[in-house]
């Protein structure tokens, strides 16, 4: 390990991180405490310093102040835990909170200490996630929230739990809610076109209470409804809760069968309530909030309805463009699954559109004639208004003159604005000169490991036949020309093979997302993935180019070379890496465009764009937000494909998945749900692609 | 034609037993369409859907003798047309498969074409088209097809590399069938049959199935296919305890990810 930093220079180091401060303290105090620390616990403290400020300088400056007296305390994972934990308490409670819960040093450690038997919900939040993915029906998010329940569209369960005696039970306890919780929009809780579950409550004077009631039975209803498709989970559910309550034992044999209907705990629920009896506790299901679930799913219905009406509209003979006598839709729900048949011809919708019809029979139990009514041309809004957009930003920029002028794709008018993106390459001011060597150092068992992982690609020989010379005698020339000899014919010449290195004739392109949306851990994430690919791909020896976006409107979309193709991996790109920073919004299609040009005019054979971004394309002003971004980018990765070159996009936002297929049509992506994982995946995916 | 002795070709043998599949949609229909009409069949469809299955059933029904190719990045044309070998002090040519499939009338099934080099494709492209042809550059001979040979390719879209691509002017000499896991009763029938388990574990494997394909794009290449629940039904078959089976057969052999083992090994207990 290196010689540890002496005050002067944690002073610098310091000032460097905490520069955003307001309060113009000086760093000398800090440094003075930190001196005592070894190098490898200094970097530390520094680069958590450092991720702390951009949150919020406070909370660095008082990170640096507590690391001391926190790290005689704490081992490193010890640390970076305390800290997460007021991040996390900032962003949720705000900066009194996380300095509360940072000063707090005692409770922290004592928690940690006791944390054997509390499960926590970010620790088990990436399995349930993926749990519930996989239960499927409609995506849900997961967040953390007061008490467990869900609106239909997020699944929120308390932030730790510590009910049950050890951590194990409490995540089984974390995994039998959520499973409930999806249940329950799952399996009509929340009504059909036949049971309308808001009225239904809304008899009962005391409706909190009846809410109580009809939580219960839903709770022993969906247990049992779960048995049938899932008895591995129903078990543990009944494992986990014990002995039903005395008092629910009669509402147990009634509704405690697999085809028991929501309609069933509606019937029963009217008995419970004219009794005077409290629905007892049960710890292992949620609550049930009502309002918040019926708005979000009138609106989801809304929504869905709208996008399934108009796919039907497009299609041919259907209400559609060119109507061609009367033609009969129908539609097939059996197993669950909706399968739309134009006079018994299987139609495939658009996958939005199929998403939209299966989430309206979860939300309905039926498609609703109304929904099956393709929607006329009056329902296309143009919402477009011309030289609406963006005119004071259009004025600040007007200018300058761009690079180069790029088409964008109008879904709404089915054809190109042309010359409608302005775009500018824009040089980026080098960042800090050390960051790619501070991140290689606090790496370096990883960089290790992807080094050697693709030095081994690299290392890929192929055995050339038939040459004039080589180090061996190739078996099949020599028979071909004895054979060619007995018949008479001039044997060749070419009687060796040589071993040759593969040549990859690849050129790749790394496009980074620099809007603001990418701010804290997300930009972080995508600076320490360039280090760790620039590894890879330099050990792999393929020509590669980084390129980050953003941008302000149409008239200002900028592109910011990190490398280009013909410049070596240098201290210049490395301070360029450092640099790179959350700006303004996210024009997607200009981007990948411009990249696809600089792409195109590189030798190589194989072509490949590879962006890294958080999620929708988003630009000021509302036009490029929503369905007319993600059209664009979709074109324009549409584009690219045609032009020979292969796009795969990683994003990280675990809840955008529905849109995304649509969005990456033509390309191939990958989600990730936490950005610590970025930097691993994008080396890993890359070789994947590329082998 | 060269005087060098001609060395006997391993001889094509026709399917015995009527190989299991169950179809799916029309696709029997379709395949003995393009084999009427002398046309070439791609099939597309994920790893383990039955596609290789399908060819040695086809191969049966329309009775013709079957040579399958696993296509690899090694695979040289002369192994696919033939080459000659020294016997003695004489040489001998051999047919390659594909040159014996043609002289046979024969169904040749070439595996996973994307593997093969580019230039190996090629020289299918004269014998995929109206020509019907097949040219021995070697022997300077001309196979012509007989009007019972069929080419069929297999081809899995799902993969990632830009340098596995199957080039248009190949891809466009074919009809193409989709394949793709059956609808849940179906897939359970097969899962059955070729798991030799009872129709309730067949139909918990499948939706086992399900679930890890709901995670496709979401931590997991591809879901789980049904040779892997045929495989899991064969171990439970065999008396391995369902869940034990599951996780060998299907979790494990999904991922190498511990997250995503975690979350396949709940829904492996969600199921059983
Ligand atoms: N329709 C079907 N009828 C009968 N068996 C099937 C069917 N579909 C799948 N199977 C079963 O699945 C197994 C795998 O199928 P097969 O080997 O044909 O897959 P494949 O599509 O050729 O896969 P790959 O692309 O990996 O070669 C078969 O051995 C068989 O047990
Ligand atoms: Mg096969």
């Amino acid at each position: 390990m290196s010689r540890k930093l002496f005050s002067d220079a944690l002073e610098q180091r310091l000032d460097e991180v905490l520069f955003a401060s307001p309060s113009h303290r000086s760093a000398k105090k800090l440094a003075d405490g930190l001196e005592q620390l070894d190098r490898a616990q200094q970097e530390r403290v520094l680069h958590w310093v450092g991720v702390a400020a951009q949150s919020y300088a406070e909370i660095g400056y008082l990170v640096a102040s507590l690391a001391p007296k926190a790290l005689e305390r704490l081992d490193a994972a010890g640390f970076e835990a305390w800290v997460l934990a007021g991040l996390d308490a900032y962003d949720r409670h705000g900066g009194q909170a996380a300095m509360a819960l940072l000063r707090d040093l005692d409770g922290f450690c004592a928690g940690r200490d006791h944390a054997d038997a509390t499960a926590r919900l970010d620790e088990s939040e990436a399995r349930l996630g993926r749990f519930l993915q996989g239960l499927s029906g409609r995506p849900l998010a997961l967040s953390a929230g007061a008490f467990a329940h869900t609106d239909s569209e997020t699944v929120f369960l308390p932030a730790q739990l510590a009910a049950l005696p050890s951590a194990a039970d409490n995540r089984r306890l974390y995994k039998a809610m959520a499973a409930l919780l999806w249940a329950q929009t799952r399996y009509g809780t929340f009504g059909s076109t036949a049971v309308d579950i808001g009225a239904a409550l809304s008899r009962w004077e005391d409706r909190e209470r009846a809410l109580r009631w009809f939580a219960a039975l839903e709770a022993i209803r969906l247990e049992a409804v779960i048995g049938a498709e899932l008895p591995g989970l129903s078990a543990e559910i009944a494992a986990l809760r014990g002995p039903w309550p005395e008092a629910l034992r009669e509402a147990v044999g009634r509704l405690g069968r697999h085809d028991a209907a929501v309609s069933h705990s509606l019937t029963f629920l009217a008995e419970c309530m004219a009794g005077e009896q409290e629905p007892p506790q049960l710890p292992h299901a949620g609550a049930i909030d009502l309002d918040a679930v019926l708005s979000v799913r009138a609106a989801r219905i809304a929504r869905d309805s709208e996008t399934v009406r108009r796919a039907l509209s497009t299609l041919k003979g259907f209400g559609g463009r060119q109507p061609s006598g009367e033609q009969t839709l129908a539609v097939n729900t059996e197993g669950g699954k909706v399968e739309f048949t134009l006079d018994g011809e299987v139609a495939a919708l658009p996958p939005e559109a199929q998403a939209a019809a299966q989430s309206l029979l979860q939300d309905l139990g039926e498609l609703p004639p109304e929904c099956l009514v393709p929607a006329g041309p009056g329902a296309w809004q143009p919402t477009h208004r011309e030289g609406s957009e963006g005119s004071v930003a259009d004025a600040l920029t007007r200018h300058r003159e761009p690079h180069r002028r790029y088409d964008e794709w109008d879904y709404r008018r089915r054809a190109y604005r042309r010359g409608w993106c302005h775009l500018f390459e824009v040089n980026l001011a080098p960042g800090d000169a050390d960051y790619v060597a501070k991140v290689s150092l606090r790496n370096t068992a990883l960089i290790n490991q992807i080094r050697r992982r693709f030095e081994m690609l690299r290392g890929e020989d192929r055995l050339l036949g038939r040459q004039p010379e080589g180090e061996e005698v190739d078996i099949d020339a020599l028979v071909d020309a004895a054979g060619d000899r007995a018949s008479g014919a001039e044997p060749s010449a070419r009687l060796f093979c040589r071993r040759i290195r593969n040549e990859r004739s690849l050129a790749a392109m790394f496009m980074v997302d620099m809007s603001g949306s990418t701010k804290g851990w997300v930009n972080d994430a995508e600076r320490e993935s360039l280090v760790m690919l620039c590894e890879a791909v330099e050990a792999l020896g393929d020509r590669y180019a980084i390129y980050g976006f953003s941008g302000w409107t149409r008239t200002r979309c900028d592109i910011y070379p990190v490398k280009r193709f013909d410049e070596p991996y240098d201290a210049a790109v490395r301070a360029r890496i450092a640099a790179i920073e959350a700006k303004d919004y996210t024009r997607m299609g200009v981007a990948i465009r411009h990249l696809t040009h600089l792409l195109e005019a590189q030798p190589a054979r194989h072509k490949l764009l590879v962006t890294l971004s958080d999620g929708r394309p988003d630009d000021f002003g509302d036009e490029y937000r929503g369905h007319y971004g993600i059209e664009d980018t979709r074109r324009a990765l549409q584009e690219a494909h045609e032009r020979g070159v292969r796009s795969y996009c990683v994003t990280i936002d675990r809840h955008g998945a529905d849109y995304l297929p649509r969005l990456y049509g033509p390309a191939r992506y990958t989600v990730l749900d936490d950005v610590k994982k970025l930097p691993l995946k994008v080396a890993d995916i890359y070789r994947r692609l590329t082998t | 034609m060269s005087d060098t002795r001609h060395a006997t070709a391993p001889k094509l043998q026709l399917t015995g037993k009527e190989p299991y599949y169950q179809p799916i949609r029309d696709e029997v229909a379709l395949f003995e369409s393009a084999h009427r009409r002398r046309l070439p069949v791609l099939l597309k469809g994920p790893t383990g859907c039955g596609k290789t299955r399908f060819v040695e059933y086809m191969a049966w029904r329309l009775k013709r003798p079957l040579v399958t190719v696993a296509c690899h990045d090694d695979l040289t044309t002369a192994d696919l047309v033939g080459r000659y070998l020294i016997i003695g002090n004489e040489t001998v040519w051999v047919d390659g498969p594909l040159t014996a499939a043609v002289r046979a009338g024969a169904i040749c099934y070439l595996d996973e074409i994307v593997e093969a080099r580019k230039d190996t494709t090629v020289v299918i492209h004269p014998l995929a088209d109206a020509r019907r042809i097949l040219a021995v550059d070697k022997r300077g001979e001309l196979v012509a097809a007989p009007d019972d040979f069929m080419l069929v390719v297999s081809y899995n879209p799902g993969y990632q590399s830009v340098l596995k691509e199957i080039k248009p002017s190949t891809r466009q000499r074919f009809v193409a069938l989709d394949f793709d896991y059956p609808k849940a009763s179906v897939e359970a029938g097969i899962v059955a049959t070729e798991g030799q388990v009872d129709a309730e574990t067949a139909r918990r494997l499948v939706k086992l199935g399900e679930l890890t394909r709901n995670l496709k794009g979401a931590g997991l290449d591809e879901g789980a296919s049904t040779r892997l629940l045929v495989h899991a039904a064969h171990l439970i078959a065999d008396g391995v305890e369902p869940a034990t089976a599951c996780t060998a057969a299907v979790a494990r052999a999904l991922t190498d990810d511990p997250d995503m083992t975690g979350t396949l090994d709940d829904l492996v207990r969600a199921v059983f």
